[in-house]
Formats: structure tokens, sequence, C-alpha cells
């Protein structure tokens, strides 16, 4: 057998060993999964104070246009995803998806305009750890002339989640905790170089802060140096965005699923719906006109007993109608929650459902999402 | 009273014709928070390393097997509300069920405490 790869190792990887955090593979990066407090401290920290995470894995890239031009960098994008990128303001951020010619989803990402005076004709893109290499192929790939991906590996990534969290950022740098949700802008936090956004991965109200590999650690430290922040690791993250019925790539969504199917008519806007334009958008089309087969629902099992990935769905009388594709335990539910996909006739909230776990059909109900609130600063 | 090792990391606390089976503190460890715990039913004959229990941590379910062949003749009913206990307590008020024994003999292929804690550093 093949050596595996050794894994490579975030910036702030020695700020998580000194932290005495448990160390996991995870998308090729040797990565924390929880400190020593655990999965279910580190969540309800987030819920009720502040959590820093290192996302610093996750793939920070530029589309640049040779020609400065915000439409120019902007057309070229939309003939990859579904999202209206022409009429993104300055230093604003939008959650989209790439797609493949079927429609299917090859990743998720997040996709803001550049603001700052002289940097017009740049998009800055966040992508999946798991996907950068593909995504970056996938685009380089598929750019006109004078259009070009410049891939920033020396930069760190780290979100700071919770309702604390503006609190917290207004001490080192209040403009930044003046952003409304999805605005990004370029300011200094204790002296370091930083591009902060409104947005996260939790449901909660907080910012991504991107900086200089160089300066992450001191950037880290300066954070948790604050008594309403904690570091939260890569298990409370995934039942933080569990519990927020947000899509983990891979899981919820990936290339035999669509954004209608998975919910995610709204990170489609009209102008794109009507126009189409983007890979598989005859598919999608149909899909808004139509009504996909099958759809995403939130489930809530009424037990105690988690239903994982994988879990089948059937009706009571045991007709086969879908499957989880997330699932555990959520600490602010204080139960189990999972999601999935089911038949679009078993998918109104309220539906009956049976979750199969280890062989015996759990009684189960479809549940709106979220399943805890999301607290947004809009 | 003996108390012998899986190296699953099950436990069994024997007293008399019948033994205590939970998971070692090595094991709560590594599992991290316990949120759900499904027990066997009362009057359920297991076999040496048949699946008897099932623990779920936040992150993943992983099952736990009889230390030995036997009777399920109590569970630890009280895990059902509480699983954290199962953290906070593994070798006292975490237990999962007792056994009554069909093969004392069987004990002899578990591992002492001592052996269990040269296991455990062998492997972490």
């Amino acid at each position: 057998m093949a050596e595996p790869a050794p894994l490579l190792q975030t910036p702030l990887h020695a700020e998580h060993v000194a932290l005495g955090a448990r160390m996991v593979p995870f998308a090729g990066y040797d990565m924390p999964v929880q400190y020593p407090t655990g999965i279910l401290t580190e969540h309800t920290w987030t819920r009720e104070h502040a959590g820093l995470f290192d996302v610093s894995h996750m793939g920070q890239a530029f589309l640049v246009a040779e020609d400065e031009s915000h439409e120019t960098v902007a057309r070229a994008l939309e003939a990859l995803i579904p999202a209206d990128v022409l009429n993104l303001k300055p230093d604003q951020q939008r959650y989209s998806q790439l797609l493949a010619d079927d429609g299917g989803i090859l990743d998720d990402l997040m996709v803001t305009r550049v603001g700052a005076p002289g940097r017009e004709g740049r998009l800055y893109l966040v992508v999946n750890a798991s996907m950068k290499e593909a995504d970056y192929a996938h685009i380089q790939a598929r750019l006109p002339k004078g259009v070009s991906l410049d891939r920033k590996d020396d930069l760190a990534l780290m979100a700071l989640q919770g309702p604390s969290a503006e609190a917290v950022l207004g001490r080192l740098a209040p403009e930044a905790a003046a952003l409304p949700f999805m605005m990004s802008a370029d300011v200094r936090i204790d002296g370091v170089p930083c591009h902060v956004s409104r947005s996260g991965y939790t449901g909660e109200d907080g910012f991504e802060i991107s900086c200089r590999a160089e300066d992450a650690a001191k950037l880290w430290n300066r954070l948790l140096a604050d008594p309403e922040v904690k570091p939260i690791g890569l298990g409370a993250r995934d039942s933080l965005r569990l519990e927020a019925g947000l899509c983990l790539y891979g899981h919820d969504i990936d290339t035999t699923t669509s954004p209608i199917e998975a919910g995610l008519i709204w990170s489609i806007q009209k102008r794109r719906r009507e126009g189409g334009g983007f890979p598989g958008a005859e598919r999608i089309q149909r899909e808004i006109k139509e009504g996909p087969a099958r759809v995403r629902v939130g489930i809530r099992p009424e037990g105690r007993a988690p239903a994982r990935e994988g879990a089948t769905i059937t009706t009571p009388d045991g007709r086969e109608v879908g499957i989880v594709t997330s699932g555990g335990f959520g600490p602010t539910v204080n139960g189990p929650v999972s999601m999935g996909y089911v038949l679009k006739d078993v998918s109104a909230v309220g539906t009956d459902l049976h979750l199969v776990v280890r062989g015996k059909p759990l009684p189960a109900k479809v549940s709106a999402m979220p399943f805890a609130p999301h607290r947004y600063k809009r | 009273m003996t108390t012998r090792y899986t190296k699953d990391h099950e436990y069994i606390r024997v007293e008399g014709d019948a033994g205590i089976v939970g998971i070692s503190d090595y094991a709560q460890s590594q599992l991290g928070d316990v949120v759900f715990v499904e027990l066997p039913s009362v009057g359920k004959t297991l076999s040496k390393g048949d699946e008897a229990a099932v623990v779920e941590s936040v992150k993943a379910a992983s099952e736990v097997y009889a230390p030995v062949s036997g009777e399920v003749v109590e569970v630890n009913s009280e895990l059902e509300a509480s699983p954290g206990t199962v953290n906070e307590d593994p070798a006292g008020r975490g237990w999962f069920m007792k056994i009554r024994l069909t093969d004392q003999s069987e004990l002899d292929g578990l591992l002492t405490e001592e052996q269990y804690q040269e296991f455990v550093k062998s492997i972490s």
C-alpha cells in the first residue's frame, strides 16, 4: 500500500497543539476536532459567548480581470455559478455554488466583490478545503482570456462566531464591528492587516477574518485573550452548522444534488433564475418551475437516538422515501437532529417518517430548518 | 471482586456469578461527550463478543461488545436520561449492564487492570 501523503498544517497548528487540542486528519490537514473541554461545551460557548475557529485549511483565491473591470470578472464567474455577481456592491459577499454541466454541485463557495480603491475587477473566493484543487483546476480551465485565478495559499482564515463576537471585535476594530451581514472591509486588528466579513457557518452573528499566515498566531492569541472567546474545533463547527440547517459539501450537497433540490434557491437571484447562462441552467429552471422530485428537509427524531448520515428514510408503512445526509445530536436543541433528501410528497413540515437506525425504524417528523434560530445582524 | 478488561475497552467487574459491564475511562475520554446510550433488554442472552450496547458521542456511534457470555440481568436505565454519566463516572455510576456469566473461565482470556493499562499506554 502506498504511504499516505503527509498531513498539511495550517499557520495555527502550533497554537492548537499548545492548547491541548485533539488533532485529526481532515481534508488533508491535521486539524483540531476539539479542545480539552469537549464538543458540547464548545458548542454551547459559541451559542452563548464567542467561539474562535481556525478555518485556514479552506481555499482563498482571487479572480482578477486584467482590464480592472468588475463587469469582466463578474461575467467570467457567472458562467460557472448561478449567483448574481454583476450586481454585487463593492465589499458585498454572496454564497453560491460551482455547478457541473448537469446542474450538480461541484462545490459551494463564498464570493466577495473587492471594494478597495484601485483594486477593481477582483473577486475574492473562499472554497472548501477538500475541493480546492479540483475547484481551482475547474475554474482555471474555463476562464476567458484576460481573467486569471490567483490562489492565495499564504493566507490564514479564522472565524469569530457568537453573540459576543461583535463586542469582542469592536474592542479591537470598531469599523469591522459596524459591518452589516454579508459585507466586508479591510481593517487592522491590533496592527495586523485583515480582511473581515460579517458571515460564518454557525447560524450566529459573527465574522470571518483573513490575514497573512505570518500574522495568524498573533491575531489568534489576541482574540483568545478576550475572556469571552474560546477556541472551537471541527466537532462543534459541525454540530453548530447542522443545527443552523447549513449544508456540508460532500454530505448534504454534491454532484448528484442540484441547488434547487438542496433548498438553495434563495442563493440564485432573480436575474439569474430568469436569464440562465450558468451550467445546468436548463435543469435548474425546470426544477424551479415544476418543483424537484426530491428535496432537502430537516428531520427531528422523536426519541433520543441520533440518526446519522446514511440512515434510510421511510414512511411509517415502510415505503423508502429518502436518505439522511447529516445527523447527530444538537446540543442547543438538546436532542437529535438530521437533514436529508425525501420525495416531494412527504416533504411537508410535520410529516411522519421513520429513520432506520441499526435496522430499527425510529419515528421522526419533518421539521422546519434551522433547528436553532439564525441570529445574523442584517 | 475482580475487574477484567477487553482490548475494545469494556470492563467487567465480577461479583459472584455476575459482572457489571461498562467502558473504561480511556474509552470515554476518546469518545468525548456521550449523548445517547442504547442498552440491551433485560433477559437477553449474549455470547462473548456480541454487540451488547451502543454508545453515541456528538461525533459518532460506537458498539459496546459483551466481554463474556451470559444473560443480561439488569441495565442502568439512568443512562437514558443522563448519558453524560458515562463521561463523569465510567467505572461507577456510568455502568451499562449486569451480566450473569455462563462460563467463568472466559474471564481468564481478558486483561487484568495492569495488563489493560499497559495496553492503553501502547496505543496512546
